[in-house]
């Protein structure tokens, strides 16, 4: 079995901690060993917010030593290239093209917030996948599923079956929400294949 | 059946398995989920929160004199508030069983310090056992549970931010019944007269020795033989690290880290040619492994600061000289910092925003207002640990001669924690500062648990909710008042009265977290504000109220200037914005509205 290492990451709020443990149920209902890390508490407070996802036949360390992830999500492009020293230089980018400025940036006191952070990110990365995937929620019905959207995009770099993620879903999304996230994996899925950046 | 269980939900599991009756803790960050994990799936438990450490160790230490399963859970600093009841029921013991969950945060991910509890364990003369995964999680806490009866000690189980936080896979097993035994009487062990506890201080004593026994034929710990060049002994997360990085070292894996399998050690030194020393924090085992003889490598290689990951327990093996440096991990880029912020529509930003103005000197305390410090708010000139803020203020007032101008800022949940003492010696001393408890009703910045004020159990039921009004009343305070924190002018005027007068003035901010219950948000919501384009003249005095719905929007001024914009979606229309803007500019009202 190809282990995998996919570090997720966004803004406190965003839904982070929800795509990691939808990834981690898939992977563990894909037969894999899993673990998954993240720390609680301060980071909650609109925060930067990062989860270690590690899926192999065996995991030892929950955590992802730097530049060994196989894939790197991202809920927003600042934190993807905030991030981006642990993506391998063969790894995969899935980009958000949200925007989210921090308050501090505003003050201009430290580094501002990047220009085009997507294209950083590009340069370090063996293939980046941007997607608006707010606007692919919206379409869908419910702004909410974004991160079910990205999930979809990622799932293009797993050995896990589709079978799997649809069980997670069910198993960890709000009932009554069951058919748009299942409806908002498929078409990340299908930004993913249909071309680099949709 | 196998599943994913975070390091704090495996404990819960194990508490179920393991039979427990009776499970108490005071919130902290990263022990929280453990009672969490057991009020909401565990029902058979009786789990409740108390007002602090203290207590919830002295509930759990009671139920275990009575025969019963006990656990209390806490976060590494909360074991110093519990610390006299810890040291004490050494010399008594626990015949019914007692775990002590330790919750140690190397890092400081959230909290002012990172010490090594495990210091605590041999201070006490305690077992100590290091989970290393939420497997071992759930399976140590039935094993403490065992030691604790069989050699009637109480059993600290040590975890760590990483482990607490962690998910992995763990099988399940089922619950295992035992009945609560009931309270033997037996005066010379549970009552602590010096005649009494002189003759349980050898039994103790004694008792260590037993385990130190245990512990050499103890399975918890175990060695996985490997390459005989290099040996390492390592415990709790560090051991996935060791195995991560050097998979062909021998190791010495121990889950019992306290007393240590010292005679094993001696063994396993002496078959291997170097002998690491891998774990987090102080050098608790090293130290010891060097003081039974055993030469050993440790700190020299690995840092006595900060949390551990593959990389830094990597780092040291390479600068050791038994590992070859792998490439270079690609450079972090600089990208602003997004610190924790108060929440839009937070009660403590309009207290803060009002108290700026005064200058006063500012004892704060533990919890989300602690937030206040940072930028631009920047109010808070003092911090150190639960309750303080009080008696800090007090102790700057005496030096001072006065306490006029100086002002302890405390919340509703670290109040009724360890506050209240600092408040009755304030009165009785009769100083003259300003206590504010923001009273916000629920355990914030821990992820809203309920406590006395509530009027709520951890279990969701109904309690008689304690008002604080009228606890300061009692303790004595002649001068109460209770502000709006959204309403700056009156909070202003408030505040100068009491930081005029010489007299004790308590203050009482009477809005609620925005976050905490989930349930708040359909009550505390009122219609958002925008920012009127025609009036806005791009000051951005409005980010001076650090609230993640104002930001920059791409209009600019009639001089170039960028105009503010607020996210109507994280606005919940509190109002203390449009207060501060200085030319009306910030209407209630979602944006594309009005005019």
């Amino acid at each position: 079995m190809k282990s995998m290492n996919v570090l997720i990451v966004g803004v406190g709020g965003q839904g982070v901690l929800l795509a990691s443990e939808l990834l981690s149920d898939a992977a563990l209902r894909a037969g894999f060993d899993v673990k998954k890390s993240e720390v609680h508490g301060m980071a909650q407070r609109g925060g930067s917010v990062s989860s270690h996802v590690r899926i192999a036949g065996q995991v030892r360390s929950p955590l992802i030593p730097a530049g060994q992830a196989e894939a790197l999500m991202a809920f927003e492009q600042a934190e993807a290239l905030r991030w981006v020293h642990f993506l391998r230089a063969d790894g995969t980018a899935v980009v958000n093209r949200k925007r989210l400025v921090p308050p501090v940036a505003l003050f201009r006191t430290g580094p501002g917030y990047p220009d085009d952070p997507l294209s950083s990110v590009r340069a370090r990365s063996g293939r980046v996948v941007s997607i608006d995937a707010e606007a692919a929620a919206r379409r869908l019905g419910n702004p909410r599923v974004e991160n079910t959207v990205l999930l979809g995009a990622l799932s293009g770099c797993l050995e896990i079956p589709e079978t799997a993620w649809m069980q997670a879903i069910e198993a960890r999304v709000p009932a009554g929400t069951i058919d748009i996230n299942r409806e908002a994996f498929r078409a990340g899925a299908g930004t993913a294949v249909n071309g680099e950046d949709a | 059946m196998k599943v994913l269980l975070s390091g704090n939900e495996a404990v819960a599991r194990g508490c179920h398995e393991s039979g427990l009756h009776v499970a108490t803790a005071y919130p902290g960050t990263p022990s929280t989920e453990i009672l969490e994990a057991i009020a909401s799936r565990y029902t058979e438990i009786d789990s409740e929160w108390c007002p602090n450490e203290k207590v919830a160790f002295e509930v759990a230490m009671g139920a275990s004199f009575a025969g019963a399963r006990a656990l209390t859970a806490m976060k590494h600093v909360g074991l110093n508030v519990a610390a006299d009841p810890f040291m004490s029921v050494s010399l008594v013991g626990a015949p019914g069983g007692l775990v002590v969950v330790s919750a140690d945060d190397p890092g400081m991910h959230s909290s002012q310090n990172e010490q090594d509890n495990r210091l605590y364990a041999r201070f006490a003369g305690y077992p100590c056992l290091e989970p290393s995964d939420s497997q071992e999680s759930k399976d140590f806490v039935g094993h403490g549970l065992d030691i604790s009866v069989s050699f009637d000690v109480p059993v600290m189980l040590r975890m760590t931010t990483r482990v607490c936080h962690a998910q992995g896979v763990v099988r399940l097993g089922e619950r295992r019944e035992y009945p609560v035994k009931g309270f033997q009487p037996d005066p010379r062990k549970f009552v602590v007269l010096p005649n009494h506890a002189r003759v349980q201080h050898v039994w103790a004593a004694e008792r260590l020795e037993r385990l130190a026994a245990f512990s050499e034929s103890s399975p918890l710990n175990r060695e996985e033989p490997g390459r005989r060049d290099v040996g390492v002994v390592t415990a709790g997360i560090s051991y996935q690290y060791v195995r991560e990085t050097l998979p062909e070292a021998s190791v010495f894996k121990l889950g019992l880290s306290y007393p240590l399998p010292i005679e094993r050690i001696r063994r396993f030194a002496a078959s291997v040619g170097r002998l690491f020393v891998v774990e987090e924090l102080e050098p608790f085992i090293e130290e010891q492994i060097l003081a039974a003889g055993i030469p050993c490598e440790g700190r020299k290689w690995w840092p006595r600061l900060g949390e551990f990951s593959p990389d830094v327990v990597a780092e040291g093996f390479v600068r050791a000289g038994v590992l070859e440096r792998g490439p270079e991990p690609p450079a972090p880029v600089a990208v602003p910092p997004r610190p924790p912020v108060f929440c839009p529509g937070c009660p403590h930003r309009g207290l803060f925003v009002a108290l700026k103005k005064f200058k006063a000197l500012v004892a704060t305390d533990i919890g989300c207002y602690t937030l206040s410090v940072y930028p631009p708010i920047a109010v808070g000139d003092i911090c150190v640990e639960m309750g303080a803020s009080i008696g800090a203020a007090v102790g700057v007032a005496k030096a001072r001669g006065s306490g006029k101008g100086i002002v302890a800022t405390i919340g509703d949940s670290t109040f009724l924690h360890s506050g209240m003492t600092g408040l009755l010696n304030a009165v009785h001393d009769g100083a003259g500062i300003t206590v504010i408890i923001l009273d916000n009703s629920i355990t914030a910045m821990t992820g809203g648990q309920h406590q006395p004020g509530t009027g709520k159990t951890l279990s969701g039921a109904a309690a008689k909710p304690v008002k604080l009004a009228k606890i300061c009343e009692a303790l004595g305070v002649q001068r109460i008042r209770v502000i709006d924190p959204y309403d700056l002018n009156q909070t202003g005027k408030v505040l100068g009265e009491a930081l005029d007068s010489s007299e004790l003035s308590v203050l009482i901010t009477n809005r609620p977290c925005t976050l905490y219950p989930p349930e708040i948000r359909k009550t505390i919501l009122r219609p958002p504000f925008r920012v009127d384009p025609d009036a806005c003249i791009g000051c951005h005095t409005c980010f001076k109220v650090a609230c993640p719905a104002i930001g920059e929007s791409e209009r600019r001024t009639d001089k170039g200037l960028s105009q503010s914009r607020i996210d109507p979606i994280l606005c919940t229309g509190c109002s203390v914005c449009s207060q501060v803007c200085p030319v009306q500019a910030i209407v209630r009202g979602p944006e594309g509205s009005g005019k």
